[in-house]
C-alpha cells in the first residue's frame, strides 16, 4: 500500500522503515502525510542538527533559549525581548510577493505566541543581479511583499541589507528577523498541559495554501521552469488585516491569563502545531479534524493537517476559560472553534468528531523528537589548495580606480522607503545607520527607561565563499561592532543558516565549517545563541549558493539620551582609522567585481576586535565623535564615501597607498570623525587604550580625494549613489 | 481643565497608541474609543489616527465610516468639535464626507514613508492657529495612497476659503495642489497625510509636530 507513495512525500526508503519501527505497523496515508512533512528537513533540521549541537546557547540574559518558538532574553527593567528570524527562500522565487509576505507573517507570529508584542522586524535580503529579468521580478515581488504585509501588520521594519550576486540567480534569500518586547511575566511557553484541557483553533480558515510547502519546496531545489509551476499552489497566500486582529486578540488573552500554552501555525500547520505542544507538554492530544474551519470543499484530513494557511494560532486553554477566549476572539472578528483536547499518555489521534472514527494515531513525541539524524557526509573541496593560493591580491591595478569605487556604491533608500520604519515612535536609527536604534519603552506602562535596543543583521557570502569558517566568524565580528558604533553591548544572536544541497558533501563541509566560525565568534564575545533557522537546498540547475549564514544581533544601549552619532561628519573634522592595518583583498566586494571569488583569509584577531568594539563603544556613549562608521563592505573607500555623502562634505585622505588598501575587508577597523577641539582628548585615550590608529586626513570642502589614488568631485559621487538603484529597478532616474 | 481626546481604534489601526502618546506628553488625557460603539463619552476632540483600518479592504476608510462610533464623531463634528484625522483618518474623513475629495493611490505606484517638509498655508483651523503661515515643519508621511484628488471646483473652493492647510514643498504623491491637510468649511474638521505624532520627541528626529497637536489641544480646551 504505501509501496512508492512514502518517496512521492519525501520520505526514504530508511525513513519508512524508521515509521513502521515506532509504530510496530504500517502507517497509513494519513499518518505518512504527518511524518513527511515533520520529518521535512525544514521542519526537522535532520541535516543540519548534528552540527548545531556546537553552537553556545547559554548566557546570563537568556531567558528562553532554542527550541521555542523565538528566543527570549531580559534587558532589565523587568522586559524582556523575544528575537527571531526565519527563511522564506524557496517560496519567495517561485511567487515572491506572497513568499516574502508570508515570511513576514510567520516570523511575527513565532514572535507573539511567546506572549510578545512584535514591535520591529529586520530583512536581509539576497537577489540576483538586476540585469536578469527574474532576479529584478523577484526583487520587486519581495519588496513588495515585506512593505504590503508587514506595514499592513502594523509592525515597523527598522533595517535590514540586501545585496545583489550572479550565487542568487534562481536562489533568492528572503530572511525576516522579528524582534517582540513583553513584560517578563506575560511569557507563554508552546506547550500543552492539564489532561481534559481544550485545544482552540484562532484566527483563519484552513485552505489547501501551502500543502506540503515544507517538504515541496524547501527541501528539494529547483529545476527548469515547468517544474516550478507547478510548485506554485505550494505558496501560502497571507492576510495581514487577519493578522493583526490575531496579533491584538492573542495578547488580550495573554494579559488576562486565559491560556495555558500557545503555539502559531507555520511549517507543517495542524501536524506540527498539534504535535509539538503535546509533545513538549509530555501529554497527548486528540484532535478532531471535522471541527477545522475550512475555506474550500472535501479536503481530505491529510490535508487538513498539512495545509499551511496562514494566521492560524493554536491555543490550550481550561474549558472554564472557553467562554471568555470566545468572547474576545468575537470582539476582534477572529474565528474560534474546539479541535482538540489534551489527553494522557503521549498520542497524537486525529479523528473525525472528539467521539469518532479514529483516522490517525501517532505518539506525538515521534513527529517532533524522533526525526531522523543525519550524520551526512563532509569533505572540503578537492581543489582547496588551488583556490587558496589564487588569491586577490594578484589582479593587475584598476584603471579606473574611481570608478570601482562609485560602482559599489548604492543608497538603498529605493527599498528601504517603501517599509514603514518608524511605527511605535521607538526608531532612533532606522534603515542605513551601523545598527538599528529604538527607545526601550516598558511594555505594560509605556514609560521611556531611557535606554535603547540596538539590532544589527549581518551576513557576507564573499567571506563565507573563500573560507565559511573565518568568513562567519568575521559575520559575527562585524554585528558585534555594528553594535558597538551605536554605544550598544551586544546580549544575544540568532541565525539563520543558508546553504546549498546538504546531498553534496561539500556544502555539509561548509555548514560545519560555518557553525564552527560562528560557535568560536560566540563564546569569545560572550554571545549566547538564542535561536537559529536553517535553509537547505538553495541550489538550482545543480548549481550550489555561496554559503549564506546570516545573523541577527542584539544589544542593548544604557543610556539613550541623544541619538548616537551617525556617518555625517562635520567641517573640519579630522578623520582617524583605528584597528590593524587592511590586510588582502580576497573575499571583498571589489574583487568579486572584477570576476575573482577565490583566495584566502587571514585570521580573526579576536583579542584586538574585542578592544576595537569596547573603545568605540566608548567613545560613542561619551560622545566624543561626532561621526563613526565600521569598515566592511567595500573597505575603507566605501566606508568614508558614505560618510562623505551623508554629510554632504568632502575629504582630503592620506595615508592609502593602494587600491589593496582602499578595498580590503579585513576586520576590526573603524572610521571615526572628531572635531579638532577634541582631537587630543580621543587620542589620548586610544594610546591609553594600546589601540592602534592612523590619522588619515580632514573632512572638508566639496571633493573626495586620496593624495596619489584619486579625486572625485562629492557631487558627482552622490549622484551616482543616488540613482544606482532607482535606475536599476525602473530602468531611469526618479528625476524628471 | 485639561482636555480629553478620543482616539478612535478600528481593527487595523496602528498608530491609535502613537497618537495617545504624543497628546499625553503635551500635557491633555486620552483615551481609546473601540470602533464598535457608538459611546464616546465626554471628550474634547477626536483624532482618527493612522494604520489600515478594516484592512484597507474596497478603499482604505470605505468601511470604516459604518462603524457605530462614527455616527457619533459625525454629530460631535457637526456640533462643532474639534476632529483630526491623520493619514488613515483623512480616508476615513473624506469616505464619511465630513472633508471633500479623495486619497488616490501615489503617483509613485509605491509606499513611502519618508520626512517630508512641509509648509503652513493657513492658520485658520484647529490644527494650525498656534502656527505662522510660512512656516516649514519636517514630518514623516506613511502612504501607499496619500494623492489627493478633488474636482477643479472643490480645489477653487478649498483655495478661495483658505482651507488648504499645509502643502508639501516637493510633492513625494502627486497630490492636487501640493496638498498635505486641509479643513472643512467651519474649520473644526482637519484631515492630514503627514503623521505629527511621529514627530514630537528630539530622539525621533523632529519636534515639528508639536505645533500642530498643540493647537489642536488648545481648540480642544475652549
Amino acid at each position: 500500500m504505501t509501496d512508492q507513495i512514502h518517496r512521492t512525500l519525501g520520505l526514504t526508503d530508511e525513513e519508512l522503515e524508521k515509521i513502521i519501527e515506532i509504530l510496530k505497523r504500517e502507517p497509513n496515508h494519513l499518518e505518512l502525510a504527518m511524518y513527511s512533512v515533520m520529518w521535512s528537513e525544514h521542519c526537522s533540521y535532520k541535516s543540519s542538527r548534528i552540527h548545531l549541537k556546537r553552537l553556545p546557547i547559554e548566557g546570563e540574559h537568556v531567558l528562553v533559549g532554542p527550541g521555542e518558538n523565538a528566543g527570549v532574553i531580559d534587558v532589565g527593567d523587568d522586559i524582556a525581548i523575544a528575537i527571531r528570524i526565519e527563511s522564506h527562500n524557496h517560496p519567495s522565487y517561485i511567487e515572491p510577493y506572497q513568499g516574502a509576505a508570508t515570511g513576514v507573517g510567520g516570523i511575527i507570529r513565532d514572535i507573539f505566541t511567546m506572549g510578545a508584542r512584535p514591535i520591529a522586524i529586520m530583512d536581509p535580503l539576497r537577489f540576483g543581479p538586476l540585469e536578469d529579468a527574474r532576479s529584478k521580478w523577484v526583487a520587486e515581488g519581495v519588496i513588495s511583499g515585506i512593505s504590503g504585509y508587514g506595514n499592513s501588520v502594523g509592525v515597523p521594519n527598522i533595517g535590514g541589507e540586501t545585496v545583489f550576486d550572479q550565487t542568487y540567480i534562481g536562489n533568492p534569500l528572503v530572511n525576516v528577523l522579528c524582534i517582540g518586547i513583553l513584560p517578563k511575566d506575560r511569557l507563554v511557553l508552546g506547550q500543552a498541559s492539564g489532561v481534559g484541557n481544550l485545544a482552540v483553533l484562532l484566527g483563519a480558515t484552513t485552505g489547501r495554501d501551502g500543502i506540503g510547502g515544507v517538504s515541496v519546496l524547501a527541501s528539494a531545489g529547483f529545476g527548469d521552469d515547468e517544474e516550478d509551476a507547478d510548485k506554485r499552489p505550494s505558496v501560502q497566500v497571507g492576510d495581514p488585516f487577519e493578522e493583526k486582529r490575531l496579533i491584538e486578540c492573542c495578547l488580550e488573552l495573554l494579559d488576562a491569563g486565559l491560556v495555558v500554552g500557545i503555539q502559531d501555525l507555520g511549517g507543517a500547520g495542524l501536524s506540527c502545531a498539534a504535535s509539538e505542544t503535546a509533545s513538549r507538554g509530555g501529554v497527548g492530544m486528540d484532535f478532531d479534524v471535522s471541527a477545522v474551519p475550512q475555506r474550500e470543499l472535501g479536503m481530505h484530513p491529510y490535508e487538513i493537517m498539512t495545509s499551511e494557511s496562514q494566521e492560524r494560532m493554536l491555543a490550550i486553554v481550561t474549558p472554564d476559560n472557553l467562554g471568555q477566549v470566545t468572547e474576545i476572539s468575537k470582539k476582534w472578528e477572529i474565528r474560534s472553534s474546539v479541535v482538540g483536547k489534551v489527553t494522557e499518555g503521549g498520542l497524537l489521534r486525529i479523528m473525525d468528531g472528539l467521539n469518532g472514527a479514529v483516522l490517525g494515531e501517532v505518539p506525538a513525541v515521534s513527529l517532533h523528537e524522533d526525526a531522523p539524524l543525519y550524520e551526512r557526509p563532509i569533505a572540503p573541496p578537492n581543489d582547496l589548495q588551488s583556490f587558496q593560493e589564487e588569491t586577490a591580491e594578484q589582479l593587475p591595478e584598476p584603471e579606473d580606480l574611481g570608478a570601482d569605487l562609485v560602482s559599489l556604491l548604492s543608497n538603498l533608500e529605493w527599498i528601504t522607503s517603501q517599509y514603514d520604519s518608524q511605527l511605535f515612535l521607538n526608531t532612533v536609527v532606522g534603515p542605513g545607520g551601523n545598527a538599528a536604534v529604538l527607545r526601550l519603552k516598558d511594555p505594560v506602562t509605556n514609560q521611556e527607561t531611557g535606554r535603547g535596543l540596538a539590532v544589527t543583521t549581518d551576513g557576507n557570502h564573499r567571506w563565507c565563499a573563500i573560507n565559511p569558517r573565518v568568513g562567519t566568524a568575521m559575520t559575527v565580528a562585524e554585528a558585534v561592532l555594528n553594535l558597538a558604533c551605536v554605544g550598544a553591548e551586544p546580549r544575544a544572536l540568532v541565525n539563520c543558516l543558508n546553504f546549498g544541497n546538504p546531498e553534496n558533501p561539500t556544502v555539509m563541509w561548509q555548514l560545519s565549517e560555518a557553525v564552527d566560525g560562528m560557535s568560536e565568534a560566540c563564546r569569545e564575545f560572550d554571545l549566547p545563541v538564542v535561536g537559529g533557522n536553517v535553509s537547505l537546498y538553495n541550489e538550482s540547475q545543480g548549481t550550489n549558493i555561496d554559503p549564506t549564514p546570516i545573523v541577527g544581533v542584539i544589544g542593548v544601549i544604557d543610556n539613550l539620551d541623544a541619538p548616537p552619532p551617525g556617518k555625517k561628519w562635520a567641517e573640519g573634522d579630522r578623520l582617524i582609522v583605528i584597528g590593524p592595518e587592511p590586510e588582502g583583498l580576497s573575499g571583498s566586494a571589489w574583487a568579486f567585481a572584477q570576476g575573482h571569488r577565490k583566495g584566502i583569509l587571514g585570521e580573526l584577531d579576536y583579542d584586538l576586535h574585542k578592544k576595537i568594539c569596547a573603545i568605540t563603544r566608548e567613545l560613542v556613549q561619551k560622545r566624543l565623535v561626532t561621526a563613526v562608521h565600521d569598515v566592511s563592505v567595500g573597505g575603507l573607500g566605501v566606508a568614508t564615501a558614505e560618510m562623505a555623502i551623508a554629510s554632504g562634505i568632502g575629504c582630503s585622505l592620506a595615508r592609502i597607498p593602494s587600491h589593496e588598501a582602499l578595498f580590503s575587508e579585513s576586520s576590526s577597523r573603524v572610521v571615526l570623525a572628531v572635531n579638532p577641539d577634541e582631537l587630543t582628548n580621543v587620542e589620548e585615550i586610544l594610546t591609553a587604550a594600546e589601540v592602534p590608529k592612523a590619522r588619515i586626513g580632514l573632512a572638508h570642502g566639496d571633493r573626495f580625494t586620496i593624495k596619489g589614488l584619486l579625486d572625485l568631485e562629492l557631487q558627482d559621487m552622490k549622484n551616482k549613489w543616488e540613482s544606482h538603484l532607482p535606475a536599476a529597478f525602473e530602468g531611469g532616474t526618479t528625476q524628471g | 481643565m485639561i482636555p480629553t481626546i478620543g482616539v478612535v481604534v478600528f481593527p487595523g489601526s496602528n498608530c491609535e497608541q502613537d497618537a495617545v502618546e504624543a497628546v499625553k506628553e503635551l500635557g491633555a488625557e486620552a483615551l481609546l474609543l473601540w470602533h464598535g460603539s457608538p459611546e464616546i463619552g465626554d471628550i474634547d476632540g477626536i483624532i482618527i489616527p493612522g494604520g489600515f483600518a478594516h484592512g484597507d479592504y474596497l478603499r482604505p476608510g470605505a468601511i470604516a465610516r459604518f462603524s457605530p462610533a462614527m455616527e457619533s464623531i459625525v454629530d460631535f463634528a457637526e456640533k462643532g468639535g474639534p476632529v483630526v484625522g491623520i493619514c488613515n483618518g483623512f480616508q476615513v474623513l473624506t469616505e464619511v464626507g465630513l472633508l471633500p475629495g479623495a486619497l488616490q493611490k501615489n503617483i509613485g505606484l509605491k509606499f513611502l514613508c519618508k520626512t517630508v517638509n512641509l509648509k503652513i498655508e493657513s492658520t485658520n483651523s484647529v490644527l494650525t492657529s498656534r502656527t505662522n503661515v510660512g512656516d516649514a515643519l519636517k514630518i514623516p508621511i506613511n502612504h501607499f495612497e496619500g494623492n489627493y484628488t478633488c474636482s477643479e471646483e472643490t480645489l477653487n473652493e478649498l483655495r478661495n476659503n483658505d482651507r488648504i492647510l499645509l502643502t508639501y514643498e516637493e510633492n513625494p504623491n502627486g497630490s492636487m495642489g501640493n496638498i498635505a491637510g486641509i479643513c472643512n468649511e467651519e474649520r473644526n474638521v482637519v484631515g492630514l497625510m503627514p503623521h505629527p505624532e511621529r514627530a514630537c520627541h528630539d530622539l525621533l528626529g523632529s519636534t515639528d509636530g508639536k505645533p500642530l497637536l498643540q493647537s489642536f489641544l488648545e481648540s480642544a480646551n475652549v
